[in-house]
């Protein structure tokens, strides 16, 4: 009788397992997809092309509910030449969207800080537009061990 | 409820100077992708925007979307003209207004 006892349980404990598996949903996520759309989105047909902007953020992350970053751009800072926006964008978030901040000649130094939100292991892209016109971008891989956006309170 | 807020702007500055702004702000940035413990969607609560003027002149703005961390930190930078004030505006969901400001002086 014990014996048959803890094969049923057993059994049972598998079933459960396997029906909370099942009960999983996948949320929608963004796809590179999304994120070559929102991108498109700000930049319009213009072309973009690797450097001069510089995204600080760590490789490998432990908890994605706040990622600080810092997003450089190499410019002058004149009335002539400077920087008009910068936006950051990812992969695998439930939007491809971060942050978009507009600047001008008077910020002096191109650079923002923040605290960002991160879903998955992937890749952030952060976008910057000159005042002639011309955008660049900056892309890392980011490594994450905890997922935010998703976990639901509990 | 009111949302509590920092701003550290250096409170004398050379005119000329390029500067570091830093504003902090509570709130919870409730994403809009989560559920409750019933299975229901809980809906998106977040600071959408926040603008920052220089006597009464724009010189930052932002949009900020879901992914933006609870308490929404930001540093910028700017160019330290004159004596003044820097004010802040940030705007959200369900009607979400808090304005704030520093004072600088500028030699």
């Amino acid at each position: 009788m014990p014996d048959r006892f803890s094969a049923i349980s057993a059994t049972r404990r598998t079933f459960m397992a396997g029906a909370g598996a099942m009960l999983v949903v996948r949320p929608a996520q963004a796809t590179p997809a999304s994120m070559a759309a929102a991108i498109r989105q700000v930049a319009g047909d213009a072309a973009i092309k690797p450097g001069k902007i510089k995204l600080s953020i760590p490789p490998l992350v432990e908890n994605g509910n706040a990622v600080a970053i810092t997003v450089t751009v190499e410019s002058p800072m004149t009335a002539k030449d400077y920087v008009k926006s910068i936006h950051v964008f990812t992969e695998k978030n439930p939007q491809s969207n971060v942050i978009s901040t507009k600047l001008g000649p008077r910020a002096g130094k191109a650079e923002i800080s923040t605290r960002i939100r991160l879903a998955d292991t992937q890749q952030v892209v952060a976008i910057c537009e000159l005042s002639d016109g011309t955008f660049w971008s900056d892309k890392v891989d980011v490594i994450l061990t905890l997922s935010a956006c998703l976990e639901d309170p509990i | 409820m009111v949302a509590r807020t920092l701003i550290n702007v250096p409170a004398k500055a050379k005119r000329g100077e390029v500067i570091a702004i830093k504003s902090l702000i509570s709130h919870i940035m409730e994403n809009g992708f989560r559920h409750d413990n019933v299975g229901k969607p809980i809906p998106r609560d977040i600071i959408t925007s926040m603008v920052c003027t220089y006597n009464g002149e724009e010189i930052f703005s932002t949009t900020l979307y879901p992914a933006i961390a609870a308490n929404p930190f930001i540093t910028f930078y700017t160019v330290a003209t004159e004596t003044g004030t820097i004010a802040f505006k940030w705007t959200g969901d369900n009607g979400f207004v808090i304005d704030a400001s520093a004072k600088i002086t500028v030699e």
